[in-house]
């Protein structure tokens, strides 16, 4: 395992956050969540390791194959297992102080599982009443919860006899009941339909905007670039880069540039001409003749020499596209697997 | 949202925390409960429960020469009641009941998967320990007390009218089923504090529920010393009408009750700050379980 180790550790870029250091410094630390040099391990077998990682408020996702430490990171932020190493402060506190912790943070993890025979209302509103809220307060509040996820008609139906993406629905109103500042979902999109996903994705969406932190967790890349403002990628219990997607694609133009899809006339001649840029490393005539394929190792120069062979040549450019400015790619780069969708 | 946080991290008054941690404890009561009297288990402790009120209903009732030999022999009668209530009803249905309803108090949650909702709760949790510790305490109190209720109910119809409001009212009849009762509740003070621990340090508490049973079955062969530490040991020494512990059994002095029940208490006391203990560094890992 120590070699395994001490190789993935050679293949660690540096990190690179979405926010300047200066800016990072400059919020509040008790508006952040950090982990300073956190490892788990579970006996032998590694969970996270040595995890430095900063998360400003917005949407964070967290991105990795199975097995990868997502899990394991969000079970360490919400104190459901210790950290062999390390600390880890949420907003300032630390995860095993449940009682003040779970006031501001929520967590809507995996498990598709319930306390037995509660309906849905009953399941939020007893927690609510565990944490100590009057009942008037907790009867208003877990109302408000199931109207977010749009159970309403089904709040008083056991738990039960839920289907998939309604049982998801009530764990997800159970871990924003208490409008926590801190959400954190475990792949929260599973088994919902289209339209729930849609609407869910808002939901986060606006959270986000009132200011609040979401940690989110999915194997479905596309939805994740779509929502996310920070990215963590994490493979083997490393992080493997931190930021906007952008930002960390940029990081892995030297060892994998930028592929850039052409459609104009002319593209053969276009080719020729291009190539004699530095900024070029490969171009490629699309099979249809009617394109070509670009490889850039610096974007800016690429697109800036793009525009000059319009205006000088007179060249016919129908539409410019970056084929792997994605997230998809980003982790096809960094962690290795096949992209797709799904990770 | 910093306003939020800041609140959460601000201490509050003791004052406050109390009426907060007695709220808490109100609700984990108020659900586990209804769990544990509504739920698919709570009809097998049902079943078990009412095994010694069934017995002594088909002893008076179903047979008459033994409900003719509780009228004619009352002190015999109450020997043999002495024997079912320490044998059946304390050693057998308290001890398995208490290691059912508590054991499952964690363990049953872990099974299902649930425990996590009250560790992402704004709860402390050794509040979490008092507030399923009493739940089991509730539970376990109703239904054996109901148990021995019954059983002694039984005992009484079957002895003639009125001979037997006359022993219950005049004579020490009341006494004895009240202590009955408190013994039966001490039981499952002190069973379930036991089982309780037992549960949330143990994946598997089916073993050391069996070598604790072992153990306060053969209390009666112990030395003095031994003896002593072991709940049946105090709840044997309270029982109105000590059962015959039979030949082998070592004599030791009675336990005064001024020291057995606050014996009971403090040891129940030590066991839940172990458990208080354990459960903070307590790691949700369904996967391993």
């Amino acid at each position: 395992m120590e070699s395994q180790i001490s190789n993935l550790e050679s293949q660690t870029p540096v990190l690179k956050s979405p926010f300047a250091p200066s800016v990072m410094e400059a919020i509040d630390p008790s508006h952040l969540i950090v982990f300073r040099d956190v490892s788990k391990f579970y006996g032998e077998i590694l969970g996270v390791n040595r995890v430095n990682l900063t998360i400003a408020p917005g949407i964070t996702s967290l991105v990795g194959p199975n097995g990868s430490g997502k899990t394991t990171l969000m079970n360490l932020m919400t104190g459901l297992i210790q950290p062999t190493r390390g600390e880890i402060r949420v907003l300032g506190v630390v995860p095993d102080d449940p009682q003040s912790m779970f006031r501001f943070v929520g967590y809507c993890g995996q498990f598709d599982s319930f306390p037995r025979g509660m309906s849905g209302y009953e399941f939020i509103y007893s927690f609510l009443l565990v944490q100590g809220h009057p009942k008037k307060e907790a009867e208003a509040m877990t109302w408000r919860a199931i109207e977010r996820v749009d159970l309403v008609e089904a709040a008083h139906r056991k738990v039960a006899g839920y289907s998939k993406g309604m049982r998801q629905r009530i764990r997800l109103a159970q871990s924003i009941a208490h409008d926590p500042a801190v959400i954190i979902l475990d792949e929260p999109l599973n088994g919902l339909d289209p339209m729930a996903r849609d609407e869910t994705k808002r939901l986060f969406r606006q959270l986000a905007k009132d200011g609040l932190h979401l940690i989110i967790s999915s194997h479905i890349l596309h939805e994740l670039e779509e929502m996310s403002d920070t990215i963590v990628l994490i493979n083997n219990g490393y992080i493997l880069a931190e930021g906007g997607v952008s930002s960390v694609r940029e990081e892995k133009m030297e060892e994998h540039p930028m592929q850039i899809m052409i459609r104009c006339d002319r593209p053969a001649e276009f080719a020729s001409r291009i190539f004699a840029s530095d900024s070029v490393v490969e171009a490629q005539l699309h099979e249809d003749k009617h394109g070509l394929f670009v490889k850039t190792r610096n974007a800016d120069a690429f697109y800036m020499l793009l525009n000059r062979m319009v205006a000088e040549n007179g060249f016919n450019v129908e539409a410019v596209a970056p084929v792997d400015d994605n997230l998809n790619a980003v982790y096809h780069y960094l962690i290795g697997s096949g992209g797709g969708g799904q990770a | 949202m910093s306003s939020l946080v800041e609140a959460a991290a601000k201490p509050a008054t003791t004052e406050l925390q109390w009426g907060l941690w007695w709220r808490q404890v109100r609700a984990i009561l108020r659900m586990e409960v209804k769990k544990n009297f509504w739920g698919k288990r709570a009809l097998l402790i049902y079943v078990f429960a009412s095994i010694p009120v069934l017995l002594m209903f088909l002893l008076t009732f179903a047979d008459p020469d033994s409900a003719a030999d509780i009228t004619k022999n009352w002190a015999a009668a109450q020997e043999v009641f002495a024997n079912i209530f320490e044998a059946l009803i304390l050693r057998t249905m308290v001890f398995f009941g208490c290691a059912w309803i508590f054991m499952n108090l964690f363990r049953g949650e872990v099974v299902d998967k649930s425990l996590h909702y009250y560790f992402l709760s704004s709860l402390r949790r050794e509040v979490l320990v008092a507030g399923k510790y009493f739940s089991g305490l509730v539970t376990s109190v109703i239904l054996f007390s109901l148990t021995t209720g019954g059983s002694l109910f039984f005992l009484y119809l079957a002895r003639d009218y009125p001979a037997n409001v006359n022993f219950l009212f005049d004579g020490p009849g009341l006494k004895q089923c009240l202590v009955y009762l408190g013994v039966t509740i001490l039981g499952c003070i002190g069973y379930g504090a036991v089982f309780m621990f037992i549960g949330l340090f143990f994946r598997n508490p089916i073993i050391p529920a069996l070598l604790v049973y072992g153990w306060e079955w053969l209390n009666f062969l112990l030395p003095p010393v031994l003896k002593k530490i072991s709940i049946v040991h105090y709840l044997h020494t309270l029982a109105p009408v000590p059962m015959n512990e039979g030949p082998l059994a070592t004599v030791v002095e009675a336990t005064s009750p001024w020291l057995a029940v606050p014996s009971l208490l403090i040891f129940t006391a030590i066991v839940l700050a172990l458990a208080a203990v354990k459960i903070r560094k307590y790691e949700i890992s369904y996967g391993t379980e």
